[in-house]
């Protein structure tokens, strides 16, 4: 809650997140290790949050597409780990579909640090590549939604239908080892967790000193008026498509942190749905708010697996109603209805203690796009 | 010849059923500019009215009158979609005007919920619809082509649902009122007119012309809870393609996209076939970002 401004709001915030991150640091202590790597997972859910959160919550362009990046870099991971469980042999899907030779794009990934570097290129060119084109023909709000949807579609068909490139509905999954350490090995995993927290970290301070600088402004300036930013002579396109493309990077990154953990990447998790689920988790949480970013993917995820667990069913209904209850009543979320209580509270004592009304600290900005 | 007679006839089979589903589109997302995700919902409400018709008559009507059931399936269609186009425009949508990607997140969750209450009652497999006898069989034009009686009775369908909104836009007080609404909300208001009221019968009629084209499917193919999942992105390209606003428009887009659609499915494989449509339509829109048939505006942002 660093937007309140207030000195007191920012040592309050910086109080919360140490402890947050001692919490995240103490965890392999207690919990069991199927906890743990579930929690792996939701910190690289969180990681590709704080990415849709600055475009959407700061920028104002909701991606419904963003499965696609998270899915590639997570793919590109999964082709090494995949080579590297058939000791350079050939992956059985490809071996089922009927070819005989390893195809060329997909030797070069025999190399993990090619496939790492890949995790995070391959997303950055093809947001960067949308995002040119779209920005410059000023497609924006709903009209990008909608393309950044058919995208999803269109990679979920073309990963579907290329089974024998990339392993088809099954995706890829059977890995044994990552970088000759074996992949279900209690400190192995736990080594990876570290990795995770570390990258949510180190995100979560690019991500808070990006917003925070003058390049922050701008883009909280293209969401509520793009043309007014023209006007004012600067060009958003180039700025539309830097985050765009930062955003991709992340969920690149996300990706392939999430399939190191969770040993499966397949088509279904990329497609139209996940992606608009991850929306979702920014919704919760507080758009424009990366705490908010990173709180939603973890409440909504941790939700989901122990609901899940009990009542498979009344899930969806679940998730369905907390939807349409957070965007009817708390647009900012769960941040933005801390923010709204905290003014309450300021409001009332400073009543008390001045004897005269007080107009509040600052107007609870509005983030609705 | 042959062969690209029947590539015509498939094109234009694809493109009436798209412009089908887009019609309601266009007039929910075109006009009133809400994006609603639960519209693949309205046209599952739609196929399962043609379902639970089609028991209904089999049970208590008697036979003779069986091939009947189609047709009072397509009224009770638009009327159950209708209504619940009305529901949700009144519990849900009208708070969300002028927030168009608050209203597309709230419709998505709709959309879930439907699916899922869709699943309990119905149950998750598909379940099949026996079409009538008079759609059995087609015109023999010549060796190998056959044109179905249902693919030619859903275009017939899509002609009739065109003119019919045609003239109800532009030859009726009520359709007048709508685009009056439509395009400038504050005078129409200051003329008397009941905009709330003309916005939840813009939506209901959207939402109507969903449930008949989920009717239609019906005769296609097996339904289940996550039909319209299938449809809905390939129409909102449509509506986006054509450009919003326009009936020409959205008639226009559907056929591009259902023809070009058929001939790379016929060119390449199905896959391929649609990734190139779609990649097309992403490059189209750089030369033209309004669609094919722009509405003239003087607004910044249209």
């Amino acid at each position: 809650m660093a937007r309140l401004g207030s000195k007191e709001g920012s040592q309050v915030t910086r109080f919360i997140s140490l402890a947050v991150i001692a919490l995240l640091l103490l965890a392999p202590l207690f919990l069991s290790e199927f906890r743990l790597s579930l929690l792996g997972k939701f910190l690289s859910y969180a990681i590709l949050a704080l990415g849709i959160d600055l475009i959407w919550g700061y920028t104002g362009m909701l991606s419904l597409g963003h499965g696609v990046f998270f899915g590639l870099g997570a793919y590109c991971t999964a082709m090494y780990l995949k080579l590297e469980a058939t000791g350079g042999g050939l992956p059985d899907f490809m071996s089922w579909s009927g070819l005989t030779g390893l195809p060329w794009f997909w030797q070069p990934f025999e190399h993990g640090w090619f496939a790492l570097v890949m995790a995070i290129v391959l997303p950055v060119s093809l947001a960067a590549i949308l995002g040119y084109l779209t920005s410059r023909s000023r497609i924006h709000g709903v009209y990008f939604s909608i393309l950044t949807q058919a995208l999803a579609l269109i990679f979920v068909i073309l990963f579907v239908g290329q089974q024998p490139y990339t392993g088809g509905t099954n995706g890829i999954t059977n890995f044994s080892t990552i970088f000759g350490y074996d992949l279900a090995a209690p400190s192995v995993q736990t080594v990876l967790y570290y990795i995770s927290v570390f990258f949510l970290v180190a995100t979560y301070l690019f991500c808070h000193r990006l917003v925070n600088s003058r390049f922050g402004r701008i883009l909280v300036a293209i969401r509520d008026s793009e043309n007014r930013v023209r006007f004012s002579g600067y060009n958003p396109v180039w700025f539309k498509t830097f985050v765009l493309a930062l955003s991709a990077g992340i969920a690149g990154l996300a990706g392939a942190l999430f399939v190191t953990q969770v040993g499966i990447i397949s088509p279904a998790m990329m497609g139209i749905v996940p992606s608009i689920e991850m929306v979702i988790w920014v919704a919760v949480g507080g758009r424009g708010t990366l705490t908010g970013a990173v709180i939603g993917a973890i409440l909504v995820n941790a939700a989901k697996s122990s609901f899940r667990e009990s009542f498979p069913d009344a899930w969806l209904y679940f998730l369905g109603f907390l939807f349409i209850l957070v965007v009817l009543l708390f647009p900012d979320g769960i941040t933005g209805l801390f923010t709204r209580l905290s003014h309450r509270y300021h409001r009332v004592t400073s009543n008390i203690s001045t004897g005269k009304t007080v107009k509040s600290v600052q107007p609870l900005e509005s983030n609705r796009v | 010849m042959d062969v690209l007679l029947l590539q015509v006839f498939n094109g234009l089979s694809v493109s009436s059923i798209l412009l089908l589903i887009a019609l309601g589109l266009a007039i929910t997302f075109g006009l009133m500019n809400v994006i609603n995700m639960a519209h693949g919902e309205l046209i599952m409400a739609g196929a399962y009215v043609a379902y639970v018709t089609q028991t209904v008559f089999a049970k208590y009507v008697n036979e003779r009158f069986f091939g009947a059931y189609f047709i009072v399936a397509l009224f009770l269609s638009f009327l159950v979609s209708g209504l619940m186009g009305v529901l949700m425009e009144r519990l849900l949508i009208r708070f969300l005007y002028g927030r168009p990607l608050d209203s597309l997140l709230a419709t998505w969750g709709v959309s879930m919920v439907l699916q899922q209450l869709a699943r309990n009652i119905f149950g998750a497999p598909n379940v099949d619809v026996v079409s009538p006898g008079w759609l059995n069989g087609g015109i023999q034009l010549m060796t190998g082509v056959q044109l179905p009686y249902k693919r030619l009775f859903i275009i017939v369908l899509v002609v009739l649902c065109i003119v019919g909104m045609y003239f109800y836009i532009h030859r009726t007080s009520a359709g007048r009122r709508m685009q009056a609404v439509m395009q400038n909300r504050d005078m129409a208001a200051c003329l008397g007119i009941p905009t709330r009221r003309v916005d939840t019968i813009t939506f209901a009629l959207g939402s109507g012309l969903a449930g008949i084209a989920g009717c239609s499917l019906a005769l296609l193919g097996s339904i289940g809870p996550s039909i319209g999942t299938y449809y809905i992105v390939d129409s909102f390209m449509v509506v986006v393609l054509g450009g919003v606003g326009k009936l020409v428009g959205t008639v226009a887009g559907a056929l591009t996209i259902g023809m070009i659609n058929t001939a790379f499915e016929f060119g390449t494989t199905a896959t391929l076939g649609k990734v190139l449509v779609f990649t097309l339509v992403i490059l189209f829109l750089q030369w033209k970002p309004s669609g094919l048939v722009a509405l003239r505006t003087r607004a910044l942002d249209g």
